[in-house]
């Protein structure tokens, strides 16, 4: 079971709900597991979100490995200058 | 293979890099040769203008165009019309090309012509009647979010109870208000970061310091304003050459609004005359493809320096309230800061991103960040060199300066005793890896400049900052030529001179010569799709990707090797430019150099080339801390910077000319945000000074040479240990010069532009208190 908490926006859609336990082996996985255990939040996980995990930001790699050991933190869709 | 057991997961050594050659695009862009987005040029090509709103705020109740198509030489005009809604298109961007029904700022764009020339273009678009009915306005965050304020997108956001907003009055508990709830506001989004308790954090404080501040919008100042030209043929197939930071981006987005195959479109990217984020989306790109589609012919369109003011992206301006606790030995004890940032007529400004960053440099047990979203009769604000981080670090690194002061704490011992470090949790949440924050201090403080002593009327400013750094979607090619050159393919526009780091890391990889590999930046049909130059992500992206091409590459060529030799391929190591038996078991075979391995490419299988595609993450932080010296006229109010220090933490410096360019072009901007940039807008709400006249950004003789300290903290995630470095240096100059100003003459600068008026005014009312 994988440890998911929100940051921004999220926190907002989810209720002020700030952290879920969903499954998932990676990214992609878990976005669609949270998805579906939280309903709100589908349309911000469609729209696209960045995911803090071990404290390294992934915007995109919706393969990457997730585990129970990992601290996991959902934030906004990042963009720069 | 010998060749990856070789090659260590985090290099150290090397030959190449870190070395400062000349740049390759050096000479052409000297000598006037080089060319830029209004360089290109079509047989037949016609010239496209933009006719705009003079209004702020207006609804159009029609456009007639039939005048202006009457005029001979005018070859076609259009309104919205003539690019209708597509399914899936991003609706904010196809409102901001081309207003629907309603102006939302002065400069939105109404209707264009192309004409054979521009004096009939100009012509016609004097010819179009456009029937507005003027509407109330708002231009300022704090009366956007007021519950009588003029909304601009009824009914688009959710309602909002105008009781339960935070400001600096609300959350101090100075303010009480009954709740007015309205179904319509220009809040477009409330957004709220932190851990722990930051109430019961102040109650442990010896010191709290809380104070509001306000910055104005300011843009980027790119030299080359917008250009581009478009093509599309009878058959729907379609080219378009623009200065983009993004041709991939522009090719797509061009492609959705205007209904067209990705595969019709090809876009060739220009030499780029500045972006710093606001090439980042399109303004001209799909006017000129539609001019272009509905005339038959090529469509050139180039904004005039007015228009790239008036209707292209400028930052966000910011209202904010920011309270910080510390006991007496400086350590903070909590955090707690409101954010209201407007983005223009469209959601989306940088606020999330500003709160992520506003004390991100810290270690906070209690912090709290509220941040709102508020649109206004702006233009559609656009990134800007670490989006919104700036102007929430001006705050925050302005009050603790003043904790700093009145605590009697050294200023960068301050920020020391509570800097984030590897293992700390951010404000925004993820725990940091390897970070460099307390070695740009340490250096700080080591240097030269934070020993002057200075005199009467200067003073000394410190600020740090943070970035986050970007890495994203990369594709790049490298081709080995005849006589052993390399023609290297890069799908990221170089803002930053990045085609010379791209070679030195494909020469320090190969074991080569930096001048023997020459990259190009390809056009969107030649190479997979590739994210747009931003957030500081292309030495860290296409780096590791142009890395791992050559990897491939070198695979490919131990194989030629072997099979020369005829030897297994897993005996064949690469080293020094040249192929090697992998020991005395492989056999005694003297090295193939590639040159030699390159001219009998074609007798031993044909041409040799390396490729990667990477969706690139890992790319790390990166944290700087400035100082500055300044002096004021006590007469005039005006201000001198006299010294001014970046150190930042590069990861690794693959060419470090081009790092300390990137520190000093930050430095140099911020140093404008804080001193003379602002958007003025009148009472009827129209841009006031359009033009670099009456906009001031620094000139050479403003500013001193800006110092520079490259710190290098290896980032874990990437093989060189690069980490981005072309935000970052923006973030802490608005905070640094007006910590200065303070030392200088005790008076704390809290809404931006510090303009000598401003700073005299400031100065007189502290006479006036004295007396």
């Amino acid at each position: 079971m994988l440890k998911v908490k929100l940051g921004g926006t999220l926190v907002n859609k989810a209720g002020g709900r700030t952290e879920f336990e969903v499954e998932g082996a990676n990214i992609m996985q878990m976005l669609r597991n949270l998805g579906r255990t939280c309903p709100e939040l589908e349309p911000m996980l469609q729209k696209g979100v960045s995911v803090a995990v071990d404290g390294q930001i992934y915007r995109d790699a919706m393969l990457q490995p997730l585990g129970p050991e990992n601290e996991i933190i959902l934030l906004p869709r990042m963009a720069g200058g | 293979m010998p060749l990856d057991a070789n090659t260590p997961d985090l290099r150290t050594e090397f030959k190449s890099v870190g070395t400062r050659p000349n740049r390759p695009d050096g000479v052409d862009k000297v000598t006037g040769r080089a060319r830029f987005g209004a360089d290109f040029a079509l047989p037949g090509q016609l010239t496209g203008l933009i006719l705009r709103s003079p209004h702020a705020h207006a609804k159009i109740k029609s456009i007639d165009t039939s005048a202006a198509e009457a005029l001979p030489g005018v070859k076609a005009v259009i309104t919205y019309k003539d690019i209708p809604e597509q399914e899936g298109c991003d609706k904010d961007v196809l409102v901001n090309i081309m207003a629907r029904g309603t102006a939302l700022y002065d400069g939105h764009a109404v209707a264009a012509v192309a004409a054979v020339d521009a004096s009939v273009a100009r012509k016609a678009l004097k010819l179009i009647k456009v029937d507005y009915k003027v509407l109330k306005h708002v231009t300022d965050v704090d009366e956007a979010m007021k519950p009588d304020a003029p909304v601009l997108h009824p009914g688009r956001f959710e309602p909002v109870d105008f009781s339960t907003l935070e400001n600096a009055a609300h959350v101090s508990g100075k303010e009480e208000r009954k709740t007015a709830t309205r179904a319509h506001s220009n809040i477009a989004g409330r957004y709220v970061f932190g851990h722990g308790d930051p109430d019961k954090g102040f109650k442990q404080a010896d010191i709290i310091v809380e104070h509001e501040f306000k910055t104005e919008a300011t843009h980027q100042g790119y030299i080359e304003p917008h250009a581009c030209t478009a093509s599309v043929s009878s058959d729907g197939m379609a080219e378009l050459w623009v200065c983009t930071q993004g041709p991939f981006m522009v090719r797509d987005v061009c492609a959705s609004l205007l209904g067209m195959d990705v595969s019709r479109l090809r876009v060739t990217p220009s030499e780029i005359g500045g972006g710093f984020g606001g090439k980042t989306t399109v303004f001209i790109e799909p006017v000129a493809l539609a001019l272009s589609r509905k005339a038959g012919k090529p469509v050139k369109v180039v904004m005039s320096r007015s228009e790239v003011f008036r209707a292209t992206g400028p930052t966000s301006s910011a209202s904010m309230w920011v309270k910080i606790g510390a006991k007496k030995d400086g350590t903070f004890v909590a955090a707690d800061a409101v954010l209201k940032y407007q983005g223009g007529a469209f959601p989306g400004s940088p606020v999330e991103m500003g709160a992520m960053c506003a004390f991100a440099c810290y270690d906070l047990k209690n912090v709290r960040i509220v941040g709102y979203d508020v649109v206004t009769n702006r233009p559609k604000q656009a990134a800007y060199r670490a989006p919104g981080a700036p102007m929430s670090a001006f705050a925050v690194e302005g009050v603790i300066g003043e904790i700093a002061d009145k605590l009697g704490i050294d200023a960068i011992d301050i920020r020391l005793k509570n800097a984030a470090k590897e293992g700390t949790v951010s404000s925004y949440g993820p725990t940091f890896g390897p970070v460099g924050l307390v070695e740009t201090l340490e250096a700080a403080k080591a240097h030269k400049n934070y020993k002057v002593k200075l005199g009467k009327n200067q003073g000394r400013g410190v600020a740090s900052g943070f970035w986050f750094n970007f890495a994203g979607n990369t594709c790049v090619s490298i081709n080995l030529n005849v006589d052993g050159t390399l023609a290297l393919a890069l799908g990221t526009v170089d803002i930053g001179g990045s085609r010379a780091s791209m070679c030195l890391m494909a020469a320090e990889e190969l074991g080569i010569s930096y001048e023997d590999v020459r990259a190009i930046i390809a056009d969107t049909s030649s190479l997979g799709y590739n994210d747009i130059s931003e957030g500081s992500r292309v030495t860290f992206s296409s780096g590791l990707a142009t890395i791992k091409a050559v990897r491939d590459l070198k695979v490919k060529m131990c194989g030629r090797a072997a099979k020369i030799w005829g030897i297994p391929e897993d005996a064949v190591k690469w080293e020094n430019g040249a192929a090697h038996p992998a020991g005395s078991n492989a056999g005694n075979f003297p090295p193939l150099s590639i040159k030699e391995i390159a001219a009998q490419a074609s007798a031993t299988g044909g041409p040799l080339a390396g490729h990667y595609e990477i969706n690139a993450e890992g790319a790390g932080p990166s944290f700087a801390t400035h100082v500055c010296d300044v002096e004021v006229d006590p007469d005039t109010g005006a201000m001198k910077v006299l010294r001014y220090l970046v150190v930042q933490d590069a990861g690794k410096a693959i060419h470090p000319s081009y790092v300390e360019g990137q520190f000093q072009g930050g430095a140099v901007q911020g140093i404008g945000w804080v001193l003379n940039e602002e958007y003025f807008y009148g009472k009827d709400g129209t841009l006031q000074n359009a033009g670099f006249l009456d906009y001031r950004i620094p000139v050479c003789s403003d500013v001193p040479m800006i110092d520079t300290v490259i710190v290098e903290v290896p980032n874990p995630g990437h093989p060189y240990g690069v980490r981005g470095v072309g935000e970052t240096s923006i973030v802490p100059p608005l905070a640094c010069v007006a910590n200065a100003v303070s030392d200088a003459i005790g008076v704390r600068a809290r809404t931006l532009p510090m303009s000598p008026p401003k700073v005299l005014a400031a100065l007189e009312g502290v006479a006036a208190s004295k007396a």
